[in-house]
C-alpha cells in the first residue's frame, strides 16, 4: 500500500507503455565510476527492499506491492512451504506426491528462496541438486521434433528428463547421485593459486534397470528465486537484441537465445528461466516443477505419476491424487497461480556498500574487464497491466538472459533446445553476495562446484575466457574490490 | 504584513491541535510503552508456565499436566496480542521466528505416530526425534545430543539445514510436548499425551527424562527470548529507539505496517485462507492445542490495541494513552470511525470462532473441514472482516499522509520528478 506510491510515481511520472528502446539513454552502460549511479541501490526498483539482512533476506514480497496482494502473497509461500503427502490421504487437496520425487515441497529445494547445493559428503541427500537426463535423438521423427523446437530433449526412455532420487512407500526410488571432485590449480598473476575442483557424475542404485548407453546426465542446483518476475517482465526485444550468435561484431561474444515450446501458448517462445534457458515463462518453469520434482499433476502436466515413464508400470499403476473437485487435479490452477505469483514476487534486497569506494573501483575493473559483455546490468521492465508490481521498473539484474559458450570445463555435453553442451545462460547476480547469509555456503555455478565466487570467475573459459583472463592478470588488491563489488550486488 | 498573517494563522492552528492531538512522538512513545507491557506480560506468564512444567516433572499426574496446559494457553494470551509489532518492527521481525516459529515437522522433537509417514524423505530429520537419540546425523555430520541444553536447541537443531519446518524451540514446541500430537483429523478433540510421558519412574513409551528435559529447557529458553525482547522496548532498548530516531513519520507508518501485514498476509492468508483451501487440520495455528480460535482472536485485538491505544494488562489495568487513531481523528474523524468499526466488526467474526470453541465444542479444525459448508462461511467471514480492516487501514494511511514515506532513502521519493 504505502510503498506501492512509488511505483505509481514512475508510471505517472513517465506514462511511458511498453518501453523497450524508448529508454536507451537510461540503459546504457556507464563510464563514470567515481560515484554510485542513480538507483543502482535498489536493483530490483520498487520492488527492492531495505530490510534486515538475515537467512530470510529472500524471502520479502515486492516492496511496491499493495496489502491485498500480500495475502496471495503469503497463501502462495504457504504453498511453496506446504509438504505433499502420498495419495490416498485424508487431505484431498494436497496429497499425490510421486510416486517418484526429488522432494517433498518446493521450499525443501528452493531453502530460504536461496540457492541449492551439491551434497556434503556421501551421507547428506542430494535434495538442491538433481540430474536432468536425456539421449540423443534416435531417429528422424525425433529429429523433426527437436527441429520444430516441440521438444527440448529426448528423454532417456525409462528414467525420463530427470532422475528422482526418492520414491513413496512401496515404490523404488530411481537412483542415487554420487560425486567424486578431483582439484587441480590456476596459478595467477601475482602467484596465488586457485584450487579449482572438478565433479565427476554417476548414478548408483538404480532402480529400474540400466541405463541407456548414450545417455547424457547434466547436474543443475537450485538457483535464487529473487527478482524472477522481473526478469519475466524485460521486453523480449531487449533480449533479442543483444543476441549476436554468429559474432558478427567480433567481441569474441556471441549470445544465442533458446527457442522452446511453451505447453501454454502451443508454439515456441524465447526461452527465459532454468540454467539453459529451457523454459519460457515463471508459470511453466513453476508447473513443471511440481510435476518433475515432487509428482504432483498440474494444468499443463495432467498425469498423476508426474514423471513416470511408461516403462515404469508399478508407477503409473499408484493410487494419484487427482480431485474431482480440484479440476480432476492433485494442485489445481488455484494452487499454481498463487505459487506462479509467489515465485514472481521475491524481492531482490537493495545493494550494501554500493557507495564503497573499493566497491566503485571493483565495479570499474567488471565493466573493463568486459564482464558487463554477457552481466547486462540494467534493463527498464514493460508495463503489464496485470504485473503491477514489475511493470516500468529500472532494474540490475546483470544478465543478458542468453546462451553462452563456457568452454569444455564447464560442460555438461548435453544439449537443451538450441543449447549444445557447452552453452549456459548468464545467470543474474543480483543477490549473488548474500547466498552465505540465506544459504550458509558460497557454492556457485549450475552445480555448485565453485566454493567461492574466485572460484567462479575462474571456471568461466569459452567466450568468457578474455575476461577471465583479465582476471587472472589483476592484482590481489584489484582482484579483492571486484569480490567486493560482485557481493556487494 | 502577509507573511505575518499567515504565520499567525499556523501558529494558532498548531497550538488548537497541540491541546487535542498528540504529537507523533507522543504517540510512538505510547506505543512502545504498550509493546514493553504485552511483552513483560508474555514473560510473567511464560514464567507462571515454567513452575506449573516444573511441578508436572516432580508429579507427572493428569492435574499438574493439565494446569500446565491451562498455564500455556494464558501465556498464548499476550504473546499474540504483541504480534501486530511483528512486521513494522524489523527488530521484532528478525526474532519472532525463535518463539513463535509454525508449522512445525514434530517428529524431529519426539516420536510420532505411524500414520505421520517415514518414508525416506529429503527432510533428514523429519522423524529424527531428539527425545529418543543421544546422536543426530546432520548433513553428514554427528551431532552430540547427549544433553539437551538451551544451546542444542536454539543454536543447533532449531531450523536445522534451513528447514522452516524443523522447529526445535518456542510455544509450538512447547504445544507439542504438553498435548502431543492431534490425531483427530477434522473430527473432535485434540492432542492427548498423557501425564506419564513425563514419569521417569513408570516411562511406558521410554525417554521421560529426556522428554522432561526438552519441556524445561525449551520453556526456559523461551523465558529468555522474552527477556531479551522486553528489554529491547525499555527506555533505552533498541526496538524503542528505531522507532524514536529519525523521521517520526516512518514511526507512525510502522504502526500501520504492522497492523496491515497482520491482518492481511500473514493472519488472513497464511494461517487462514490457506487451511481453508485445503481443509488440513496440520495448517491449523495451534494444531496441538486447539486453541486457534483464541491464537486468531489475540491476533486481531492486538491490532485494534495499536491503534487506540489501548491494553487490558494480565493483573487487569487497563492502558490507554496517545494514538495513532488521535492522530488520524484530529484530520478526519469519519475515517477514525470508519476504522474502529471495522476493527470491531473483525473481533466480532473472531468472536463467533472462539463461541463456536468453547461453547459450541467445535473447534477451529473442525470448521476448516472440507464439507463443512457452516464452519468453512465462519472463517470466511473472518478473512472478509480482516480484508475489510485492511481496506480501513489504508485509509486512515493516506488520510495521515503516510502513503510516500515509507520508502525513505530511495531516490524515487526524494525526486519524484526524476525520470530515473
Amino acid at each position: 500500500m504505502m510503498k506501492s506510491l512509488c511505483h505509481i510515481i514512475f508510471i505517472s511520472t513517465l506514462g511511458l507503455a511498453n518501453v523497450s528502446h524508448a529508454s536507451g539513454h537510461v540503459t546504457a552502460l556507464t563510464n563514470d565510476f567515481s560515484k554510485a549511479e542513480k538507483y543502482e541501490l535498489f536493483p530490483g526498483g520498487a520492488t527492492s527492499h531495505t530490510k534486515l539482512i538475515n537467512k530470510d533476506v529472500f524471502s520479502h514480497p515486492s516492496t511496491n506491492m499493495s496489502f491485498e496482494r500480500k495475502m496471495d502473497f503469503e497463501v502462495g509461500n504457504g504453498f511453496f512451504k506446504r509438504l505433499w503427502v502420498s495419495a490416498p490421504s485424508s487431505t484431498q487437496a494436497t496429497d499425490g506426491l510421486g510416486p517418484l520425487f526429488n522432494a517433498r515441497a518446493c521450499q525443501r529445494c528452493h531453502i530460504k528462496d536461496g540457492r541449492g547445493h551439491p551434497p556434503n559428503g556421501p551421507n547428506d541427500s542430494a535434495v538442491s541438486m538433481f540430474l536432468r537426463l536425456s539421449i540423443p535423438p534416435q531417429n528422424e521423427k525425433q529429429k523433426r521434433l527437436l527441429n520444430e523446437r516441440r521438444i527440448s530433449v529426448i528423454p532417456e526412455p525409462t528414467y525420463g528428463t530427470q532422475l528422482q532420487d526418492f520414491a513413496i512407500q512401496g515404490h523404488k526410488a530411481e537412483g542415487r547421485i554420487v560425486i567424486n571432485y578431483e582439484e587441480f590449480g590456476i596459478k595467477l598473476a601475482d602467484g596465488d593459486i586457485v584450487r579449482l575442483r572438478k565433479p565427476n557424475y554417476a548414478i548408483t542404485n538404480l532402480g529400474y534397470g540400466s541405463l541407456h548407453p548414450q545417455t547424457m546426465i547434466s547436474p543443475r542446483v537450485t538457483p535464487q528465486m529473487i527478482g524472477l518476475g522481473l526478469l519475466d517482465a524485460i521486453h523480449e526485444k531487449d533480449i533479442l537484441s543483444q543476441a549476436d550468435p554468429k559474432d558478427i561484431d567480433g567481441d569474441g561474444i556471441s549470445g544465442k537465445a533458446n527457442m522452446v515450446w511453451s505447453a501454454l501458448h502451443k508454439k515456441p517462445m524465447l526461452g527465459r528461466f532454468g540454467w539453459k534457458v529451457g523454459s519460457p515463462s515463471i508459470e511453466e518453469q513453476s508447473q513443471a516443477a511440481f510435476s518433475g520434482d515432487m509428482g504432483i499433476s498440474v494444468p499443463l502436466h495432467p498425469s498423476g505419476a508426474g514423471e513416470c515413464t511408461d516403462k515404469q508400470i508399478e508407477c503409473q499403476e499408484a493410487p494419484s491424487g487427482n480431485s474431482p473437485q480440484y479440476e480432476n487435479l492433485e494442485a489445481h490452477s488455484a494452487v499454481t497461480d498463487l505459487v506462479s505469483f509467489y515465485s514472481s514476487n521475491l524481492s531482490v534486497p537493495a545493494r550494501r556498500n554500493h557507495t564503497d569506494p573499493e566497491v566503485l573501483s571493483g565495479k570499474k575493473l567488471f565493466y573493463q574487464s568486459g564482464c558487463v559483455g554477457c552481466h547486462r546490468p540494467k534493463y527498464i521492465t514493460q508495463t503489464l497491466p496485470d504485473k503491477p508490481e514489475q511493470s516500468h521498473q529500472l532494474i540490475w539484474p546483470y544478465t543478458d538472459l542468453l546462451l553462452h559458450d563456457m568452454g569444455i570445463g564447464l560442460a555438461d555435453n548435453r544439449p537443451e533446445g538450441l543449447a549444445n553442451g557447452r552453452e549456459w545462460r548468464t545467470p543474474p547476480l543480483w543477490g549473488i553476495g548474500l547466498i552465505p547469509v540465506v544459504n550458509g555456503h558460497s557454492y556457485y555455478l549450475h552445480d555448485g562446484r565453485a566454493r567461492n565466487l574466485l572460484e567462479a570467475i575462474m571456471w568461466h573459459d569459452g567466450e568468457a575466457r578474455q575476461s577471465r583472463d583479465a582476471v587472472i592478470r589483476m592484482s590481489r588488491q584489484e582482484r579483492d574490490h571486484l569480490i567486493r563489488f560482485i557481493e556487494s550486488l | 504584513m502577509k507573511n505575518i498573517a499567515s504565520s499567525m494563522i499556523t501558529g494558532l492552528c498548531l497550538s488548537t491541535q497541540a491541546l487535542a492531538t498528540p504529537t507523533e512522538q507522543e504517540v510512538i512513545g505510547h506505543y512502545a510503552d504498550l509493546a514493553q507491557a504485552m511483552y513483560e506480560d508474555s514473560l510473567i506468564t511464560a514464567k507462571q508456565l515454567l513452575k506449573t512444567i516444573d511441578t508436572l516433572i516432580a508429579a507427572p499426574i493428569d492435574d499438574n499436566l493439565k494446569a500446565a496446559r491451562t498455564a500455556w494457553k494464558k501465556a498464548r494470551a499476550p504473546y499474540q496480542q504483541t504480534e501486530a509489532y511483528r512486521f513494522g518492527n524489523a527488530i521484532v521481525d528478525d526474532w519472532e521466528g525463535r518463539v513463535n516459529a509454525w508449522p512445525l515437522d514434530e517428529g524431529l522433537i519426539d516420536y510420532v505416530a505411524v500414520s505421520y509417514g517415514d518414508e525416506s524423505d529429503e527432510n533428514y530429520y523429519y522423524t529424527a526425534n531428539i527425545i529418543a537419540n543421544e546422536q543426530l546425523m546432520l548433513s553428514g555430520r554427528i551431532i552430540d545430543a547427549t544433553n539437551i541444553t538451551k544451546e542444542l536447541l536454539s543454536e543447533t537443531l532449531h531450523e536445522i539445514d534451513e528447514v522452516e519446518t524443523n522447529v526445535a524451540t518456542g510455544y509450538h514446541a512447547i504445544e507439542f510436548l504438553l498435548w502431543g500430537q492431534d490425531l483427530n483429523g477434522t473430527g473432535p478433540g485434540a492432542g492427548d499425551r498423557p501425564a506419564s510421558d513425563f514419569d521417569t519412574q513408570n516411562c511406558k513409551v521410554g525417554n521421560c527424562d529426556r522428554r522432561a528435559a526438552y519441556l524445561k529447557v525449551a520453556t526456559e529458553l523461551l523465558i529468555d527470548e522474552l527477556a531479551w525482547i522486553t528489554k529491547q522496548w525499555t527506555e533505552n532498548g533498541e526496538a524503542r529507539h528505531a522507532l524514536l530516531q529519525g523521521n517520526t513519520k516512518l514511526g507512525i507508518a510502522a504502526i500501520f505496517t504492522g497492523m496491515g501485514s497482520l491482518s492481511y498476509g500473514e493472519l488472513a492468508g497464511e494461517r487462514m485462507k490457506l487451511g481453508l483451501m485445503v481443509h488440513d487440520p496440520e495448517e491449523e495455528h495451534d494444531c496441538f492445542s486447539d486453541n486457534t480460535h483464541w491464537s486468531h482472536y489475540y491476533d486481531a485485538l492486538g491490532i485494534k490495541n495499536v491503534y487506540t491505544g489501548t491494553y487490558t494488562r494480565i493483573d487487569g489495568s487497563k492502558m490507554s494513552g496517545p494514538s495513532a487513531a488521535d492522530l488520524v481523528t484530529a484530520i478526519d474523524a469519519s475515517i477514525d470511525k470508519q476504522l474502529r468499526e471495522l476493527l470491531d466488526a473483525t473481533l466480532a467474526k473472531m468472536q463467533i470462532l472462539v463461541d463456536s470453541a468453547e461453547i459450541e465444542g467445535i473447534a477451529y479444525d473442525q470448521l476448516i473441514g472440507g464439507g463443512n459448508e457452516v464452519g468453512n462461511a465462519k472463517i470466511m467471514a473472518a478473512i472478509n472482516a480482516l480484508l475489510a480492516q485492511t481496506k480501513g487501514i489504508e485509509k486512515a494511511v493516506s488520510t495521515l499522509g503516510l502513503d510516500s514515506i515509507a520508502f525513505e532513502g530511495s531516490d524515487s521519493l526524494d525526486n519524484p520528478g526524476a525520470i530515473f
